[in-house]
């Protein structure tokens, strides 16, 4: 909070006269807590759907003229054929998509703090920006070029790999590599950042102390990073079961679905394209429900292990 | 710190050119295809350097009427999205930096929340779809994204930097509050505000998930080349064949849709590194 306005923040009590006096900032404000209302509060209240059962037909009618179903819309969903698989592809994809991306980013930072020639460093960094800018259905474009069948990869093998147009998991690492590609420039600003935070005196000492440079990378570097890896993989593991639709449906074609059908893909699939909101609604909500436990679990462990939580 | 060079830095070099080559291959790879002429891409598409040099594809693209009003849509929103969003965002922002307002913190909190939960997809799509019945209309690229409250709470901290006096003073002088941030607060909050309409604009541009789900029929430029990424066969003849001389191909098209697609991005991101990094170490939370 800036200091300059100690001198006017005295108890403001709620009054006439004062909506009067702050009626000019009350028209700045007011139109965009409805604009918020509508937008991000209403669909908020649309979970009470995951427990009804709502087609087309009945979308119109009052909320509590509805039917309810209880849990009925989850036991459907879980009882869905395609379900199972399409957990497995969510973790999965998501797994691998953290432990691979925290690593690449690390790695990645940890060369760029160590790069002497600094020009260099900056061209390459800022290279490195590019595809993070770039939206996914040009990344999807240029990936099809790369993977697809006589692609560049397959050209510079000279033989067929089939790695977007094979049925199996092959599809979660060619998603995760290219979302690596796309993202690990810009995932690194962050540790680079926590790391021109090291006190320089800890190098200094160390090398006076003999360390070679891995020793002061091992020693130094990581440890001083230590807390902000432990608080952004809370926070990914917290999003784990978040797999964006948008990525895995520009990166699939009917030939691989089964492999690359995620949860927020699947909770569409079922609530707009078969009509059923009331199914879909309850995928949505499982989703955000199984993402709090996960990031509460994450937290505690982070805490039992002795690391800073993140709540 | 003395810099003694030895053998490990120049393998960094070594691997960081490796690092430049992965990045950038494909982008050029894209735009070596789209310079070149489509039926000779067919034989292999393994090269950066166009090997039969061709504006066809180019010309194709910007003669297509199904692929100029895209354009015109995307950059549309682009400019009239960032617009409304850097007014609304910045107004907003300069009501909640006061602390004095009386809904200050109830405000502040009411957005806050919606950083961290939301409907989701299926209650979106219906209040957008059914209750508001924006599909298909010009509004549902501007509204419903209006604000995003990441760059609202960047602009007010940025404004809680700023001295108070000034704005005591304009109260002084008779400025009522919209005057006091219209003239005062928001002419210094020009880096902030550089930030967040280049991040409004790069979102806009960019968007594809909205055109899917509630607009295919209002299409960007970003859902035309999912809609040719899709198509095993396109339909090119639409001006009849005799006006295009040199054969184009789906995969030839779509190339030149990257490039004027990504082009606007590459000419930007230079000035966003430097704004965006700034707005990622600024953007605390908290009150």
């Amino acid at each position: 909070m800036s200091k300059n306005q100690t001198a006017v923040k005295r108890k403001t009590r709620l009054s006439l006269g004062i909506i009067w006096r702050q009626r000019y900032l009350l028209a700045m404000s007011i139109p965009f807590v409805i604009w918020l209302i509508i937008f991000k509060y209403i669909p908020l209240w649309g979970w009470t759907m995951a427990f009804q059962d709502v087609k087309p037909a009945t979308f119109k009618k009052p909320i509590f003229e509805r039917e309810f179903v209880g849990f009925g819309n989850f036991i459907k969903a879980f009882k869905d054929r395609l379900f199972t698989q399409t957990m497995i592809n969510t973790i999965g994809v998501s797994i691998i998509g953290i432990a691979i991306g925290t690593l690449a980013a690390i790695v990645f930072a940890v060369m760029l703090n160590e790069m002497k020639f600094l020009k260099f460093k900056k061209v390459t960094q800022t290279i490195s920006y590019l595809p993070h800018f770039v939206s996914w259905v040009i990344i999807a474009s240029i990936a099809k070029n790369v993977f697809n069948d006589g692609g560049v990869v397959d050209s510079l093998f000279n033989t067929n790999l089939h790695l977007m147009s094979t049925n199996s998991v092959l599809i979660w690492f060619v998603i995760v590599f290219i979302d690596v590609w796309k993202e690990v420039g810009w995932n690194a600003i962050i540790y680079l950042s926590a790391m021109a935070g090291i006190d320089p005196g800890l190098y200094e000492a160390a090398e006076i102390d003999g360390a070679n440079r891995f020793q002061r990378i091992w020693h130094i570097t990581l440890p001083g990073i230590r807390p902000t890896i432990i608080v952004l993989l809370i926070m990914s593991i917290g999003g784990a079961l978040n797999v964006g639709m948008e990525r895995q449906m520009l990166l699939s074609n009917p030939l691989i679905e089964d492999h690359t059908m995620v949860l927020s893909w699947f909770s569409y699939k079922r609530g707009i394209g078969n009509s059923d909101y009331g199914l879909g609604t309850a995928i949505g909500v499982f989703q955000s429900a199984v993402g709090i436990t996960l990031l509460l679990i994450a937290n505690k462990i982070a805490g039992l292990l002795g690391e800073d939580r993140l709540i | 710190m003395k810099k003694k060079v030895s053998t490990v830095d120049y393998i960094l070099v070594l691997v960081f050119a490796v690092v430049i080559v992965i990045t950038l291959y494909p982008f050029l790879n894209v735009l070596a295809i789209s310079f070149n002429d489509a039926t000779d891409t067919i034989k292999n598409i393994n090269f950066v350097i166009p090997r039969m040099f061709t504006l066809s594809n180019y010309k194709y693209v910007f003669k297509d009427s199904d692929f100029v009003m895209p354009f015109v849509t995307s950059v549309s929103r682009t400019l009239i999205g960032t617009l409304v969003g850097v007014f609304t965002t910045s107004m907003l922002a300069y009501t909640l930096s006061r602390k004095d307002f009386v809904f200050h913190k109830l405000f502040t909190v009411l957005f806050v929340i919606t950083m961290y939960v939301g409907g989701g997809l299926i209650p979106d799509y219906l209040l957008i779809m059914r209750t508001l019945k924006l599909g298909n209309n010009f509004l549902v690229y501007i509204i419903p994204g209006m604000i995003w409250v990441y760059n609202m709470i960047l602009v007010r901290s940025f404004i809680d930097g700023l001295p108070f006096a000034l704005q005591e003073a304009a109260k002084i002088d008779g400025a009522n509050d919209f005057q006091i941030w219209y003239k005062i607060v928001l002419p210094l909050c020009t880096p902030v505000i550089a930030t967040i309409a280049l991040y409004y604009a790069v979102g806009q541009w960019n968007s594809f998930m909205d055109t899917y789900l509630y607009a295919q029929k209002l299409p960007t430029l970003q859902y035309k080349m999912y809609e040719i990424m899709n198509q095993a066969t396109m339909k090119l003849d639409i001006h009849g064949s005799s006006k295009v001389t040199t054969a184009v191909t789906p995969m030839s098209i779509r190339m030149a849709v990257t490039v004027v697609a990504t082009v606007p991005i590459v000419i930007v991101y230079p000035f966003l590194q430097k704004y965006f990094i700034g707005g990622m170490t600024l953007g605390s939370v908290k009150d």
